[in-house]
């Protein structure tokens, strides 16, 4: 690991004063389970490290009548264990599938969110977009987008929590540039395809971090996630499905649907979710939806079974959300 | 010269001091400035987790933590769970049980299941094999690691009594 400075500040604001504004230059610690790996390979190389560690106002989940705030330091574990998660199960569902006491209780939410890609070129110092996509092209892309895979970017956005928190609704709160300068946006759009290596997987600045997420009241909405995994290890699943519904005299009135591990940012279907609204749940209209998300997909060389995978994510997300039996083991 | 921060911390109930970079792990401090190899480092990457411990009460990879965090902290190492050199009830059923022959993975299985104990007294077999699932052993097939968790549990509840 190149050596650095670290920096341990015990506020927001001076969170702010010790981020650079040149990408590169500092980067932020929440848990370290991604940024230690990443830093050790030296597929990052921050000149200060700033911890957000002891920075308490980070570490709150609060409720009110609206919303919930949760804090971005708010470990895995503790959102999952909370009871508020009773209103969103398909948060509880995302976090119980992660097979690692460790990584639950070290990883936060702010850093699930944030986590950098799994994509082999990239954490083989390739780069971002890995070779301006020539890489994962011509190369082994069995774990890469199906969806949105048209530019240069091709990884698959890793977060296991993001379809969740999209289908929930979710917004974060965004602090800086400056001291007192604050952002709130749908997930949805904090998340964006790099276009260039000089671009990240986000709309962060680099001297802006993630200090809240907050989730609308469910209101009646129910959810559910569900992951297709090749084993049950501490893996990243091979492709995921969040929804969140609004059911009422048995009919579809709202719906919102994500997948993870097939674009390189969450993917919201709209076709999935055009396809189920107006009509009842069940193993028909779940996998027609299943079959109107997969019709925009472009698979690479080697991954046309996320196809698939992917709509059998969504079809079993809607039932595991309306409380049917799914057909699959989980 | 490079720069060392000075860290206090507490390991295993005594008040520790020491000096180091800010790029170096809890577990190379640990294995190398203190001396405490209980701890073993595998894959160095938060895969396997031979290098467990207790922070604050809560398991984690030492390997991702920086040396540097642990200011103020309370960790408990494989080093910290014997009594007046008896072993602890899950060292004792590691033991007994079979559950190890090379090793390297036994201190992070056994920090692991105490935290696991610790928060479910009585975890089914799906519970233990699901939580532990963070923790790798290349010689034994798991079979024998569960049992000896399985009785640990067993054990436990019935000191507790
Ligand atoms: C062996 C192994 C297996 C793993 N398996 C999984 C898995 O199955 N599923 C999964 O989802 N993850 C997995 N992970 C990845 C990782 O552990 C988690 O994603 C974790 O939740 C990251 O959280 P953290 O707090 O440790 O983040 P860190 O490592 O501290 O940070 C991750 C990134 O986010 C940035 N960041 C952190 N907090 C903020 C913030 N508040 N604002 C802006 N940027 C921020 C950091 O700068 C860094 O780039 C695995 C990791 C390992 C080592
Ligand atoms: S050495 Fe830390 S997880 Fe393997
Ligand atoms: S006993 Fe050898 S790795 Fe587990």
């Amino acid at each position: 690991m190149k050596a650095f400075e670290y920096a341990s500040p015990r506020t927001e604001r001076e969170v702010l004063e010790l981020l650079s504004a040149d990408r590169g230059h500092t980067e932020i610690l929440a848990g370290g389970t991604d940024l230690i790996g990443l830093m050790k390979k030296m597929i990052v190389k921050p000149d200060r490290v700033v911890s957000l560690n002891r920075v308490d106002s980070l570490k709150t989940i609060d409720a009110n009548s609206t919303a919930v705030h949760v804090g971005a330091m708010v470990t895995l574990e503790d959102l999952a264990d909370n009871p508020i998660c009773e209103f969103y199960p398909a948060i509880r569902q995302a976090i119980g599938e992660m097979a690692s006491q460790q990584l639950r209780a070290q990883g936060t939410v702010g850093g699930e969110l944030c986590q950098r890609p799994r994509c082999w070129f990239f954490r083989d110092k390739r780069g971002l977009l890995a070779e301006r996509g020539r890489a994962v092209e011509e190369g082994d892309n069995r774990f890469h987008a199906i969806f949105g895979n048209r530019g240069l970017a091709k990884f698959s956005a890793p977060s296991r929590l993001a379809p969740a928190l999209i289908a929930l609704d979710a917004r974060v709160r965004i602090l800086g540039p400056n001291p007192g300068d604050e952002t709130l946006m749908p997930l949805e759009v904090f998340y964006r395809t790099p276009k260039s290596e000089r671009e990240r997987e986000h709309t962060l600045e680099p001297n802006q971090f993630v200090s809240q997420v907050i989730l609308p009241h469910p209101e009646g909405r129910v959810s559910a996630s569900y992951e297709v995994r090749h084993g049950m290890g501490p893996e990243y699943p091979l492709v995921a499905a969040a929804a969140s519904v609004l059911v009422t005299g048995g009919i579809v009135r709202e719906a919102r649907i994500a997948l993870g591990q097939v674009a390189p940012t969450p993917w919201i279907s709209r076709e999935a979710i055009d396809a189920i609204v107006g009509l009842p749940i069940n193993y028909e209209t779940a996998e027609a939806a299943g079959q109107a998300a997969v019709s925009v997909a472009s698979p690479l060389s080697h991954n046309e079974y996320k196809v698939q995978l992917a709509k059998v994510a969504v079809k079993r997300a809607l039932l595991k959300a309306a409380g049917l039996e799914t057909g699959g083991l989980s | 010269m490079v720069r060392k921060t000075h860290v206090a911390t507490t390991i295993n109930g005594e008040p520790v001091e020491f000096l180091c970079e800010a790029r170096q792990s809890l577990l190379e401090v640990l294995r190398e400035t203190l001396g405490l190899t209980g701890s073993k480092e595998g894959c160095n990457n938060g895969n396997c987790g031979a290098c467990t411990v207790l922070l604050d009460g809560q398991p984690v990879d030492s390997c991702l933590v920086l040396a540097v965090e642990v200011e103020g902290a309370q960790i408990t190492t494989i080093e910290g769970l014997s009594k007046d050199s008896r072993l602890h009830p899950i060292q004792q059923c590691f033991l007994e049980d079979a559950a190890l022959q090379c090793g390297i993975c036994t201190p992070g299985f056994i920090m692991s299941a105490k935290a696991l104990l610790d928060r479910d007294p009585n975890p089914s077999e799906h519970a233990i094999r699901f939580q532990l699932a963070g923790n790798l052993c290349r010689c034994t097939g798991y079979d024998k690691i569960i049992r000896a968790v399985q009785d640990s549990a067993k054990r436990m509840a019935g000191q507790n009594k």
